[in-house]
């Protein structure tokens, strides 16, 4: 793999840019492959990177229905955070975080992983109370959590709305400092380049269109391609988690939603962290290039058509302001929309399925960009031992038909009340 | 934003509606097991046409059996709750 | 006469009214009527902006909503608004305005030190370096983020409202050039409703620019005759006003904008409004964008789009130029040609790429009799600086040739604006000749009309506006222009640079700074797919979305995969159409209206008390009513310290409440309910607990027979809008077949507790006639006339009870209870000693221990199940996992060490382990004083007596705790019964 590095910028200067490689090359499908992950997503890749980085596995091929980081990979506010409440959630998004935090040179590829700090605001005395018990949870488990008074609020984020008059007044906010956001591209890309480097085929305008069982095994799949073997297929495709497995007769605890985000037209620098609110229902945060991103609640209903309600993009304008007044003479300049994989609890299925052979990665809901590198950590795990790692024992596929479900919120069951 | 014609009040927006669930995730008291964990906690989740009970929650507060493409979002029947789905 | 090039007369300015404005510091004069681009130039400002990347000079490219480089800042204070394009900025008297993204000036900018090392920072640069880890990327990070960027950010709330308004027709027309003006004169005329959504100031699109007479009138007269008949048959005409979003059955958002950026609104405040339209049918006559061409410094002041330079000269009485040269591709740039000819400016050559050999229309044959044509020639390199072109060199028969000019209006050919057609689901066609993609399929009931249709000449147009608008529309009855109007395009598109350019300085994405060489780059990278090369270069990513420079881009990506333009993708078009003022899209629903404010029938007289008062969902209820200088703590602990001893009146008005009658009424709760309820006898009531279908705790409450077959069901205040909608789901979808009524009842109903050893002496006070109900039993008695029903419960674990009264009616029921307890030394108390005396007596709470992850079991509560199920969550729990140790079991801590047991903090066997157990609610026992807490510990119901650490390292606090029971106050049970 061609190094990038500040004298590889120099160089290419200096010849008219007539040094640089292909990031990854454009492989034919082979007739069979050790494993197969179905979808380019950045899970996906980083599925494949590790199987072949830690676990020497290189025969692999990813295998991408359209352009790779097309799917949520490039549809999410590229917020990156550990701090849930669920040693089992905490524990896994931490993982991920420490990979995160190693990624760009890991991959020699700059994914712009800013830690700028991510937190959430407290509203009242029983969010200040909830808020502890997440960081308390996460301290007691090694994570950085802490709070921010009333000043230190007002010194990092001077456009915030602090005063009293709030419908929902800022009463204190929780915070990881090491939480942040990343280049949600970059990742998929970097991921691609690393993989294909260690012999990985990334297969894109693939799309695979049945499962060959023999024996209620699978060996391989069906593609646009033509039939592709393979001693494992790893399915990787959250969003259309329930469309790949249905292929293999089966039946997921995932219904797919939508959920959209916006940003602003590009200004200098307003905001510096992620922000965001649980009681106001939004996220806030400002990219690299200066654009506001935001996003909030979901559409709350089945769909896979990749278009959002108006109504919600709206509400959410009014939530940001809420946060941020100053906000409200910037334009909304793009909106997209995000098929969901919703579980039934809110968390993701990494592990095993009744199927020989088919193992499932999906049902990430709304979380899946940040756990990236953990979720690609533990499937290559589980890819290539045939069982799950520690870290994704708990998110079990057949949890729900045992109870023992891994609910942040306690929502409950029903996708659209998370 | 789709429009839904209820049949209590005409055709309105999503916005009075919310979804419940797909009617095959319909569960009673006196389901199995293994039956509630079927339909409760697996979905077909079609990318297509599919039954699903929505409520005019803002509106008549009536449940409704819609008839849904989950892609094209093209609504094909939308009853009351007590009539028979059509086939 | 405003500026040294305003032409002395013509224009639809209106030259009897000077407006005088600002830009970066100096004042001007132009003409209502002028945008802010138009009366600039016409001052002779060439130079507005720095691009985003090398901060390259830039002038004005467009003459309308495409335009990508000319962004200003307009207006102070809470009317402050970045990057507005001066091309869509009409002036006012007092626009103060300012150029962006540069500094010290615009005029000398240090950040165009980055067009020096340009070489080293090709497109996608950063994923390339900057290594080293996250702390030093954060550091590289905040250099970038002070580079980046484009206007200062607003720091002010906005001055301004905004509204929304629902609006519904048969028609609704986008765009008003002759198509839109056309259909909606068919609709109208076919009985339609119409609604007509013009972007623009005023109505006419391309006949502002280029005038045409049609039906015998000038075109401002039919403008003007179209506009009195559509209005005079009922139609709406909304000018200013965008089309933003194309959303699902046919609902389309229109942005009408009734201020300027930083102009003061009317009288009622309202800057904007967004209409939100459910149209019969959509018909979008949206035009076309002018496409600019590859060449080297086609970035430069002076080089503008061929379209724009004719509307600066007729609309706005600009020249925008002395000497022009002009490149084509097709017919429309000799109409800008001869214009400027007419207008006293010389042509120095009209470069045509078309080959010579073609049949030339009667327009171009008029324009080679008087200036220098040249076929097959293209444009090379525009040459100047900030200050403007100091001319070009071009391709003339094969020879480089240099031209002096200091204007270069430049036609790449047109593309349909299809953004609403797609964003509706549509799907497009082809047409390689013009390179161009125009609408085919349609999803949604919508169709696309003239420049947008791809729709060549007036008289097409008008014809095609007129039929598609209705099926009733006869093509006879079409207006018609004359024949010298009827201009053909005759695109025959050329995507591909003179081979002397060089392409490092051959914009493709003026904003973005993305050069031809940046997408040739990407694609050799592998950056193949469309996708890929606009987010690895930025293509198209700009606030101008790419309008002028995606099919300039998509074409170049062709070439490098030698295959032709449709088969390489187009990015997905979704809305906003331009970009949309947040302001606008929330309208009133922020701030202090983001969400009601609920407000207890009794908050006036709570507020008279001047507690402290606490949000509780939406509710806003008093948590504590101090007394002189007591603060909350001080507060709750005398009151909750008076309800153990006398006794305290609360309002619990706001809990979920349902009336459930009807034969079937116990068989009904007996689903919703955990508990027995069959068996209650009237007058009588229990506790009881409502499970989620996956058998988890959602609520609990108490049922009440008050008569055979008439219930009362309380539940939370938090999940009582939950509960209701559980019970009309139970009733009306699971079972329908039950003799059943369920009536919500939440609101109708107020209620005023009362509790303490003293409590029956209050109710025996206001209520004489009535004999004290026994605990959970209830009577009806009648209170100064307000019919009341009084349930003996006990939630604080005193004697207690709660009567109910008619919300409307509660007010001197209040005050005489308040009164009675006041006379026996009793007090109001709110919900932080509510929280204190249920901590004491281990009563569970949403959001606390009911936490949607535990289970009956978990809660202790197993003993209450109904042995024989049938209730919802019943078969849910028989799942494995709520039988295995290790689960989260309720328990109470005591504080052992003196220390104040943190809420929410982590249970921990000892320093440094992974916790066992949580914290959920902590308070101080009331009587005996000592810190005592709810939790939850792993296996809690077997650990008690074992001492544990509460520990809260965000707050730095930790307290030695022994495990008990979750009681601990008349762990008997005796004090609430007689």
């Amino acid at each position: 793999m061609q190094r990038y590095s500040a004298l590889s910028l120099l160089r290419g200067g200096l010849n008219g840019q007539k040094s640089w490689q292909r990031a990854w090359r454009d492989p034919a499908p082979k007739s069979h492959y050790d494993v197969i992950v179905i979808g380019g997503g950045g899970h996906g890749l980083a599925t494949a990177y590790y199987l072949a980085k830690v676990h020497g596995i290189r025969n692999v091929a990813v295998l991408e229905r359209g352009w790779i980081g097309g799917g949520n990979t490039g549809r999410n506010t590229t917020i990156v955070r550990s701090n849930y409440r669920q040693p089992a959630l905490h524990n896994l998004f931490e993982f991920s975080l420490k990979l995160w935090e190693g990624m760009s040179d890991d991959l020699n590829y700059n994914v712009m992983f800013s830690q700028r700090g991510a937190m959430f605001l407290g509203h009242s005395d029983s969010d200040m109370i909830r808020l502890a018990e997440r960081g308390d949870a996460m301290r007691a488990a090694g994570i950085d959590a802490e709070f921010m008074t009333m000043d230190q609020l007002r010194k990092k984020l001077p456009l915030l709305d602090l005063s009293d008059k709030a419908r929902y007044p800022i009463v204190g906010a929780l915070n990881q400092p090491r939480g942040g956001t990343a280049r949600h591209d970059a990742v998929a890309w970097g991921y691609a380049r690393a993989a294909d480097a260690l012999g990985v085929d990334v297969i894109q305008n693939c799309e695979v269109l049945g499962m060959d069982m023999v024996g209620g095994r699978v060996t391989g799949v069906q593609t646009t391609r033509g039939p592709i073997g393979a001693d494992r297929v790893g399915i990787c495709v959250a969003g259309n988690s329930g469309q790949v497995a249905a292929m293999a007769d089966l039946r997921l605890p995932i219904e797919s939603h939508l959920l959209q985000a916006f940003v602003s037209e590009p200004v200098k620098p307003m905001i510096d962290m992620v922000i965001m609110s649980q009681s106001i229902h939004a996220y806030v945060s400002q990219s690299d290039k200066g654009e506001i991103v935001m996003g909030g609640d979901p559409d709350l209903y089945p769909t896979y058509s990749q278009r959002g309600r108006p109504d919600r993009i709206e509400g959410v304008a009014g939530q940001c302001i809420a946060l941020f007044p100053a906000l409200s003479r910037l334009r909304m300049l793009r909106s997209w929309a995000g098929t969901t994989d919703m579980s039934f609890d809110g968390s993701p299925i990494i592990g095993t399925t009744p199927v020989e052979g088919l193992y499932l990665n999906g049902g990430w809901c709304y979380g899946g960009f940040k756990a990236t590198p953990a979720s690609g950590w533990t499937y290559a795990h589980t890819l290539a031992k045939g069982e799950p790692h520690a870290l994704n024992a708990p998110f079990s596929l057949d949890r729900f038909e045992t109870g023992a479900t891994i609910d942040e919120t306690g929502a409950g069951p029903m996708p659209h009340h998370r | 934003m789709l429009l839904i014609a209820c049949p209590n009040c005409g055709p309105r927006a999503q916005a009075e509606f919310t979804f419940e669930r797909p009617l095959a995730s319909i569960v009673t008291p006196t389901e199995t097991l293994p039956d509630l964990i079927h339909k409760l906690f697996t979905r077909d989740n079609p990318r297509g046409p599919s039954w699903e009970l929505w409520r005019h929650t803002y509106g008549c507060a009536g449940w409704l059996k819609v008839h849904r493409d989950t892609h094209s979002h093209q609504i094909s029947a939308v009853v009351p709750v007590d009539m028979e789905t059509p086939s | 006469m405003s500026g040294p090039m305003r032409l002395a007369d013509g224009g639809l300015i209106d030259r009897s009214r000077a407006v005088s404005f600002v830009f970066d510091g100096k004042s001007y004069q132009g003409y209502a009527g002028d945008s802010l681009a138009s009366a600039l130039l016409a001052n002779g400002v060439v130079l507005f902006g720095r691009s985003f990347k090398y901060h390259r000079p830039r002038g004005v490219m467009a003459a309308g909503i495409e335009e990508p480089s000319a962004l200003v800042q307009a207006g102070s204070g809470g009317r402050y608004e970045p990057n507005s394009r001066a091309t869509d900025v009409f002036i006012y008297d007092g626009l103060q305005s300012q150029s962006q993204n540069r500094w010290p000036s615009l005029g000398f900018d240090l950040g165009g030190l980055n067009s020096l090392i340009s070489p080293f920072i090709p497109a996608g640069f950063y994923y390339k370096t900057f290594f080293g880890g996250p702390k030093l990327w954060l550091l590289y990070e905040q250099l970038i983020r002070q580079m980046a960027g484009l206007g200062m950010p607003p720091t002010k709330a906005d001055a301004d409202i905004y509204e929304h308004r629902a609006a519904f027709c048969d028609v609704l027309v986008v765009g008003s050039g002759p198509a839109g003006l056309a259909a909606a004169l068919s609709a109208s005329a076919a009985g339609s409703r119409v609604i007509l959504a013009e972007q623009d100031e005023r109505l006419g699109g391309s006949l502002l620019t280029d005038p045409a007479t049609i039906d015998g009138l000038s075109s401002d007269q039919w403008i003007a005759k179209a506009r009195e008949s559509l209005i005079a048959s009922g139609g709406r005409i909304l000018t200013r006003t965008t089309a933003a979003g194309y959303y699902d059955h046919d609902l389309v958002n229109l942005v009408e904008r009734l201020t300027e950026p930083g102009q003061t609104p009317g009288a009622d405040g309202l800057a904007q409004r967004l209409w939100r339209v459910r149209a019969g049918k959509v018909i979008l006559a949206t035009g076309a964008f002018e496409r600019p061409r590859l060449f080297e410094g086609n970035d430069l002041p002076g080089v503008m789009l061929s379209g724009a330079v004719r509307t600066y000269l007729r609309r706005y009485g600009v020249r925008a130029g002395s000497r022009a040269v002009i490149t084509t591709d097709n017919d429309d740039a000799y109409r800008t040609a001869l214009a400027l000819a007419d207008a006293g400016s010389s042509i120095a050559a009209i470069l045509d790429s078309r080959p010579a050999d073609g049949v030339h229309s009667p327009l171009v044959q008029k324009a080679m009799a008087q200036l220098p044509v040249y076929f097959g020639a293209k444009l090379i390199a525009a040459k100047g600086s900030a200050k403007g072109l100091k001319g070009a060199s071009a391709l003339i028969d094969g020879k480089v040739t240099a031209l002096d000019c200091d204007l270069i209006a430049v036609s790449g050919g047109f593309s349909p604006v299809v953004h609403l057609h797609m964003q509706a689901g549509g799907t497009l066609a082809w047409d390689e000749l013009s390179g161009s993609f125009s609408p085919d399929q349609t999803r949604q009931n919508q169709t696309t009309v003239g420049a947008a249709a791809g729709v060549d000449g007036l008289s097409a147009t008008l014809l095609n506006g007129w039929t598609k608008a209705s099926s009733k529309a006869k093509a006879k009855a079409a207006p018609t222009c004359a024949s010298d109007d009827d201009v053909a395009l005759n695109i025959i598109a050329d995507w591909e640079p003179a081979p002397q350019a060089s392409l490092k300085k051959a914009f493709v994405d003026y904003q973005n700074d993305v050069t031809a060489a940046d997408l040739d780059l990407a694609w050799r990278e592998g950056y193949r797919s469309v996708e890929h090369l606009k987010r690895y270069t930025t293509l198209g990513m700009a606030t101008d979305q790419g309008k002028t420079s995606n099919l300039v881009g998509l074409a170049r990506l062709a070439k490098s995969e030698g295959r032709p333009v449709p088969s390489v993708g187009l990015t997905t078009f979704r809305p906003p159409y331009t970009p949309v003022t947040l302001g606008v899209l929330a309208a009133e629903a922020t701030g202090a209206h983001l969400d009601p404010r609920r407000r207890p029938v009794l908050y006036q007289t709570h507020a008279a008390e001047q507690p402290i008062w606490q949000p509780v969902g939406y509710w806003h209820r008093p948590r504590a009513y101090p007394m002189g200088t007591e603060n909350l703590h001080q507060a709750a602990h005398r009151e909750s310290l008076t309800v153990r001893t006398k006794v305290g009146v609360t309002d619990v008005s706001t809990l979920g409440k349902f009336d459930v009658s009807g034969p079937d009424a116990a068989i009904f709760l007996e689903l919703i309910c955990a508990t027995t309820v069959g068996k209650l006898a009237v007058g009588r009531g229990r506790y009881t607990i409502m499970l989620r279908e996956d058998g988890m705790v959602m609520d609990d409450g108490t049922v009440w027979r008050t008569q055979e077959n008439r219930f009362l069901l309380t539940s939370s205040t938090g999940g009582a809008d939950r509960m209701a909608a559980h019970l009309s789901y139970v009733r009306k979808v699971i079972a329908p077949h039950l003799k059943v009524a369920v009536a919500n009842v939440q609101e109708h109903w107020a209620a005023v507790a009362v509790a303490g050893p003293l409590a029956k002496d209050v109710v025996a006070s206001v209520l004489p006639q009535m004999a004290v109900p026994r605990h959970m039993s209830l009577d009806v008695g009648d209170l100064a006339g307000v019919p009341t029903l009084t349930l003996a419960a006990s939630y604080s674990g005193e004697r207690a009870f709660e009567i109910y009264a008619p919300s409307d009616q509660i007010e001197p029921v209040w005050a005489a209870i308040a009164k009675a307890a006041r006379d026996i030394g009793g007090c109001l108390y709110g919900l932080e000693a509510l929280e204190i005396l249920r901590i004491e007596k281990g009563h569970i709470v949403v959001g606390g221990e009911i936490d949607g992850r535990a289970s009956p079991h978990d809660l202790g509560l197993s003993k209450m199940l109904r042995p024989a199920g049938g209730y919802i969550g019943h078969t849910a729990l028989q799942r494995p996992a709520f039988a295995e140790p290790g689960r989260l079991q309720m328990v109470g801590f005591e504080a052992v060490d003196g220390a104040a047991i943190p809420e929410g903090s982590m249970v921990l066997t000892a320093p440094k382990t992974l916790p066992v157990g949580h914290v959920t609610a902590a308070g101080l026992n009331v009587i005996k004083g000592g810190s005592i807490a709810l939790g939850f510990l792993r296996d809690g119901f077997s650990r008690t007596g074992e001492g544990l650490i509460a520990w809260s390292p965000t707050r730095n606090q930790t307290a030695k705790v022994k495990v008990t029971a979750p009681v601990f106050y008349d762990v008997a049970g005796v004090q609430y019964r007689d």
